[in-house]
């Protein structure tokens, strides 16, 4: 752990020096989340608020195509990480070692996170067209009917989570082959001079060793699956009907709506659980790793 | 407990005001219009007759997008002080939805409304005052058709619901689409519900009002439910385009205007956009009013256009209304008429309509000649709409959820709605 600085030392600044730095703060970040909670008891037209106490709240969890968004959501979240997690371990690795063309192969897989979202959105909602898309073009040429990847209900939702993975993975890659370059190769020596096989290599020392890289992967990917909602507004708007809709763009129609007390209210509990989810999942990582 | 944030809106008044304060002649209107081809080319059109009338007047258009999109705007930029000194939207259930009588200015007193449809007047007005002057003529809701492919078949205009349907079996027998379904554009599924309220106030004639009581709701009444199950009956007759799920507004058009289709329920508003894009094909298109279940009681159900309002926080309110005066003039109602193809009888008392309409037009004109042919939609005669109309109708087209289930579903929505309109009985 970092070394703590004994309290008593008195800083070298004079305590004004924070003030700008709270007034933006107070500002634009705590008068805002404060109030969001005070206005998700209300019903509220941007004008004029009237204190309903935890009816939105009720409303909320009543709906049965908001319950399903909430459920939606954490598959999405699941699903994405755990996709980003383990092939961007495997990309990292493969573009660790010595292969041909290297560096251009990272840039490649780094590239789609560089390219703006709406639009990878808008070209992959073209190329996933049921009948006159890319896609469906190629597979019906291997002679395979291909589905209605958005158009499916039960599938729309993992079509944009392959996209999300797509766009998403060169960030965990590289931050996979950060953590991957920070161990050192005695133990790989070592390890052959033992005998190892490369998947023993991979299992025994690279996974152990690069935690904190896959922690942080999995933390950023988990948060950034529950807060999703540019990627799927752009290709499905929570559709077919609601079969796709997360708690984002269940709240984004919320407050298109006009309910804007009801969509404070979805972000306060979408605020909740995010809260809930990664709050134990850190707490439980960073035990593990001073346990070590 | 209310919380009134007045003084806000007053000071963003104040503001305004000194803006404009050194009083020289010359003022600049901002004029916010939907970025559909329709509406800026009438706005255009308008914008520049008014600025020859009006020479010391600089009228700049501003667009936004249109559905949800441009709902999400226009309520923000109105609830912060930010609204353009004109602007073009929804008439009915849309404008209560923005509060009109806190947030716009009163258009009573406007000449031109002396000349302006009553029907009209009736859905944009609030607490007994007039906030809107139209833009545009009356719409129907119902179905477009493919001439071409109904001569073709031999096939006539159908006047019940079974008709309609053995049409669309022929149709799907000799191998073309039946009807064209377009839910990438998901508001474009609505049509079979909405359209079908002609049909449903014949049946229910005191279903407006019970409805906006809390008193009549869709799942528990049959003839309202109609919309929601022919729906179901087209998507399980396998009727729609393969494409279905992902084919946009345009498609639907293109599929209706070039026989790929030979059906599109669709508003009539987009006679406009078929003679943009599809000139040639503009008179192989009819209409026909949604069929119900008795052939002696078809009739039509219609929409009213969009209207221009003036923001209550506008620093130039009095020179806005004359530009919204001359927009509901007879004049104004010609240059629009020019300007786009008619879409249906004009609003303004002695606005002619001119000589040559396309024949989706000329098919609708009989319904508005004989009285009681004709209903205004729902959302004109309720201030309530549910927002999730059009993601459950998708779902009953796709075959997800059953009608039953989905006039349930939407109940509950309307019951939000009603509540944020703050509505008594609910």
């Amino acid at each position: 752990m970092a070394r703590t600085r004994p309290r008593s030392q008195k800083s070298p600044y004079p305590l004004w020096f924070f003030v700008p730095a709270a007034i933006i703060y107070g500002i634009f970040f705590l008068t805002p989340t404060v109030s969001s909670f005070w206005y998700s008891l209300t019903r509220w037209d941007l004008t004029t608020a009237e204190f309903i106490g935890l009816e939105n709240f009720q409303q909320f969890f009543s709906e049965p195509f908001l319950v399903q968004s909430l459920v939606n959501t954490l598959i999405y979240a699941v699903t994405t990480s755990g996709l980003k997690t383990v092939c961007g371990l495997l990309l990292a690795v493969l573009l660790t070692s010595n292969i041909f063309a290297r560096g251009f192969l990272r840039t490649v897989v780094f590239f789609p996170v560089l390219v703006s979202t709406i639009g990878i959105g808008i070209t992959f909602t073209v190329m996933m067209h049921p009948t006159k898309g890319i896609i469906n073009a190629a597979l019906g040429a291997l002679g395979i009917a291909g589905p209605g990847w958005l158009t499916n209900p039960s599938l729309a939702l993992f079509s944009v989570a392959l996209v999300d993975l797509w766009k998403g993975v060169g960030l965990a890659t590289l931050i996979f082959i950060a953590g991957l370059a920070a161990i050192s190769t005695d133990y790989y020596e070592a390890a052959r001079i033992d005998g190892a096989t490369r998947f023993q290599q991979l299992w025994r020392i690279t996974l152990p060793l690069v935690r904190p890289a896959t922690i942080t992967v999995v933390t950023l990917s988990l948060i950034g699956g529950l807060r999703s909602f540019d990627l799927i507004w752009a290709m499905t708007r929570g559709g077919p009907g609601f079969s796709s809709d997360v708690v984002a763009s269940v709240i984004y129609k919320q407050y298109q709506a006009g309910f804007y007390g009801l969509s404070t209210a979805g972000n306060v509990i979408l605020f909740a659980l995010i809260v809930a989810i990664i709050l134990p999942f850190s707490l439980w990582f960073n035990r593990r790793e001073v346990v070590q | 407990m209310t919380i009134h944030i007045k003084a806000y809106l007053a000071s963003a008044a104040l503001i305004a005001l000194t803006a404009a304060a050194p009083a020289h002649a010359e003022v600049t209107l901002s004029f916010l219009v939907d970025n559909s081809p329709d509406s800026v080319a009438a706005a255009e059109a308008l914008v520049e007759a008014y600025q020859k009338q009006a020479p010391d007047v600089t009228i700049e258009i501003e667009q936004r997008p249109g559905g949800g999109e441009g709902d999400n705007i226009v309520k923000t930029r109105l609830a912060t002080g930010e609204m353009s000194d004109v602007f073009l939207y929804n008439s009915g259930s849309l404008l209560q939805a923005l509060k009109p009588q806190q947030s716009l200015a009163d258009l009573s007193d406007v000449p031109a409304q002396a000349k302006v449809d009553p029907g009209f007047k009736s859905v944009v007005s609030a607490d007994g005052k007039v906030y809107g002057v139209p833009f545009g003529t009356a719409m129907g809701g119902g179905i477009f058709y493919n001439r071409a492919i109904y001569k073709e078949f031999g096939l006539s205009v159908p006047k019940t619901w079974a008709e309609f349907m053995a049409n669309n079996e022929k149709i799907k027998a000799a191998g073309k689409v039946a009807v064209a379904q377009t839910y990438r554009d998901t508001w474009t599924s609505q049509l079979f519900v909405l359209a079908d309220y002609y049909n449903l106030q014949a049946a229910v004639p005191n279903f407006a009002e019970d409805y906006t009581d809390n008193k009549a709701k869709y799942a528990s009444t049959p003839a309202a439910m109609k919309g929601f199950e022919h729906l179901k009956e087209v998507h399980d007759a396998g009727f729609f385009n393969e494409d279905f799920g992902a084919a946009s507004y345009d498609d639907g058009l293109r599929m209706v205007a070039t026989g790929e289709a030979a059906h599109y329920p669709m508003l009539t508003f987009a006679i406009g956009a078929l003679k943009q894009n599809y000139p040639e094909n503009l008179n192989d298109v009819g209409f026909f009013a949604q069929p119900g279940d008795d052939a002696a009681k078809n009739g039509l159900t219609v929409w009213m256009p969009q209207a221009i309002y003036i923001p209550a926080a506008s620093g130039k309110i009095e020179e806005a209304k004359k530009f919204a005066d001359f927009v509901g003039s007879v004049e104004g109602c010609k240059i629009m008429t020019d300007t786009n193809t008619v879409q249906g009888p004009p609003l303004i008392d002695g606005c002619p309509l001119p000589a040559d309409v396309p024949p989706a037009v000329t098919d609708m004109l009989p319904y508005f000649k004989t009285a009681g042919l004709t209903a205004p939609a729902l959302e004109f005669v309720s201030p309530i709409k549910g927002p999730a109309l059009e993601q459950i109708t998708v779902e009953v087209g796709s075959g997800i959820r059953g009608p039953a289930e989905a006039a349930a579903l939407y109940d509950d929505d309307v019951r939000k709605q009603a509540k944020q309109l703050g509505l008594s009985n609910w």
